[in-house]
């Protein structure tokens, strides 16, 4: 199973029924290799800035060209600005204007309304995609039915769909709800996001043993039941990877449905018009990029708390 | 599990049972041919013979997971259906299956919280049967914490928390070590002279059956058949102990399973080649 990544120690057999306990030391299997795993992930990071300013520094002003062709980009401040110059640029003003924010406040607003409107997204993207799993684990005919069509709807592209979905929307009215624009996007985000959670739901429910729907069955309990009992626990290993693959496609989702609806106010629209700015400004394109990272780490981290919580339904399976 | 267990209703009674599991070509194959057996109440009863020989195939039938081709199968009177709904059977298979995110008490509490027994008379039958098969220590315990027996013991206490006049067990030992599977035996047999259920017991190996059962069905395979069904005599569930493992009359009873289990090898089979005939 490749998403039980967090295996228990495997099982000792014949123990002659002799105690042998493996009471897990959290403390030092747990938690060391994740504080290793963030040590050796910040140590990439450091990794890739090096490399950078290495190239940066020891790279032709022009790129490197082969046949005519550019493999490696240019060096130019302009092309590669430094990192510090990244970094020195989101304290500055956006603007020359005398009122303008600090571009990292303004970065951080955005990053705030597009992680709102993901949020929104990997909720709705979530109910449907358990839906649709729900549905086709309960019926084998849906299963044929349905599942080719999720397949197929991931190869439409997302800027196809934009714009049918904003007219679309414009159309609808009842009573006092108004379609907003904000809500092409998410609806966008969810269409990303509902993919992984569907599939990953429908293998999940399909999970268990045979072993263990034998003895429901023996115990003569309905479908609901071996559903709460058996097939949603049983599901928790597939399900939160595939929730992190949600949250993350749903960010992504937002960022590009607001550029392509022009949505004002998140990061999509920001990484546009500060790419304007690339010119004179080398810096300030990185901004919104750092944005909208900061927005799928706590979208990512998000998932991992409520894998935290569900951290009993992730213990290692069980053979003799 | 209450009112139909008269002395004279069966535990058990399987007649005529024929099963054929459809191929994709040719005839099928016939797992089990005409079998018939009754199996009385509180008596033990084991099931062996070679791989094939249909011996998983009838426990399912009892245990209702499989439905016969033809032929009928009661359990305590009942048809194996209402049997199964009514919860008149345990049942404990060769793999523990264990929910591994459910303790010791949790999984044992199973079945009485699906058919809504309140929390307290879960505690207490849970902790009871804890007791009952020594694994007081590890109630709280998860399943990927225990070793392979001390998780078939669970799955044994897991099978009687309904108190069942019937148990069925297919191959429980079968991935255990033999050290482990004797001590594991001799416990089934103290179990078993407690509860006085019935018990229909798949085993593969010859000792195993011969010093826990009262009586040994012998099964040949292709199709699957009963060859002969063998008293074994050795007395009372709770007269057992390990010292019959040296008696007299269990190596009678053993040579006497292991002659019939190995009658056929000059490949006399009178009824020639019914459903190995495509292959």
């Amino acid at each position: 199973m490749p998403t039980q990544t967090e295996r228990t120690a495997p099982l000792n057999r014949g123990a002659l029924g002799v105690p042998e306990l493996r009471v897990p030391h959290r403390r030092s299997t747990v938690v060391r290799p994740r504080l290793r795993a963030g040590v050796f992930g910040l140590a990439g990071l450091a990794l890739l800035g090096l490399v950078w300013e290495l190239y940066k520094t020891v790279g032709p002003a022009d790129g490197v060209v082969l046949g005519g062709v550019t493999v490696l980009p240019r060096t130019t401040d302009l092309a590669m600005p430094h990192l510090a110059v990244m970094f020195e640029r989101l304290f500055e003003p956006v603007t020359g204007a005398a009122s303008a924010l600090p571009l990292w406040q303004a970065v951080l607003a955005g990053s705030l309304f597009t992680l709102g409107i993901a949020a929104v997204g990997w909720l709705v993207g979530v109910t449907v995609g358990l839906a649709l799993a729900l549905l086709m684990q309960r019926l084998r005919l849906a299963e044929s039915a349905i599942l080719p069509w999720i397949i197929l709807s991931q190869t439409v592209p997302l800027i196809a769909i934009a714009p049918l979905v904003r007219r679309w929307g414009a159309q609808l009215q009842f009573g006092e709800f108004t379609w907003e624009s904000w809500m092409s996007v998410a609806l966008i985000a969810s269409y990303l996001a509902f993919f992984p959670v569907s599939i990953g739901a429908l293998r999940g429910l399909g999970s268990p043993d045979a072993n263990h729907v034998d003895l429901m069955r023996c115990y003569a309990v309905g479908w609901w039941k071996i559903l709460w009992r058996l097939r949603l626990p049983a599901s928790v290993g597939y399900l939160l990877p595939a929730l992190r693959l949600a949250a993350v496609s749903a960010v992504v989702g937002s960022v590009v449905a607001e550029v392509s609806i022009g949505l004002r106010g998140g990061i999509g629209r920001l990484i546009v018009e500060y790419a304007g700015a690339a010119g004179g400004d080398p810096g300030k394109p990185w901004a919104p990029i750092f944005g909208s990272i900061l927005v799928g780490l706590v979208a990512a981290g998000f998932v991992g708390l409520i894998g935290l919580f569900l951290r009993r339904f992730r213990r290692g399976e069980v053979s003799t | 599990m209450s009112t139909s267990m008269t002395n004279d209703v069966p535990a058990v009674r399987v007649q005529g049972v024929t099963r054929i599991f459809a191929a994709r070509k040719g005839s099928g194959v016939t797992a089990l041919d005409d079998v018939s057996l009754t199996v009385a109440p509180g008596e033990f009863v084991s099931l062996i013979g070679p791989s094939g020989c249909g011996k998983s195939t009838l426990l399912r039938l009892v245990a209702d997971l499989d439905v016969p081709t033809s032929g009928s199968i009661e359990v305590f009177g009942k048809p194996a259906r209402q049997a199964r709904i009514d919860q008149d059977y345990g049942i404990a298979f060769q793999q523990a299956g264990l929910l591994p995110w459910r303790t010791v008490a949790g999984n044992i509490e199973l079945p009485l919280e699906l058919h809504g027994v309140g929390k307290a008379a879960r505690r207490a039958r849970a902790a009871e049967l804890i007791a009952l098969v020594g694994l007081a220590d590890f109630a709280s315990h998860y399943p990927d914490q225990l070793s392979g027996g001390m998780q078939q013991r669970v799955a044994i206490a897991r099978s009687l928390a309904e108190s069942p006049s019937l148990l069925l067990m297919d191959e429980p030992f079968g991935a255990l070590d033999e050290m482990t599977r004797e001590r594991m035996q001799n416990e089934l047999v103290r179990i078993c002279a407690e509860t006085q259920a019935a018990v229909v017991f798949v085993t593969h190996s010859i000792p195993e059956a011969v010093f826990l059962s009262n009586r040994v069905v012998v099964m040949s395979p292709r199709p699957g058949r009963i060859r002969s069904i063998v008293s074994v005599g050795l007395g009372e569930m709770s007269g057992r102990g390990e010292d019959l493992r040296e008696d007299e009359g269990f190596f009678h009873a053993l040579s006497q399973v292991r002659e019939l289990l190995h009658g056929d090898e000059a490949g006399i089979n009178p009824t020639g080649v019914r459903g190995v005939e495509t292959r």
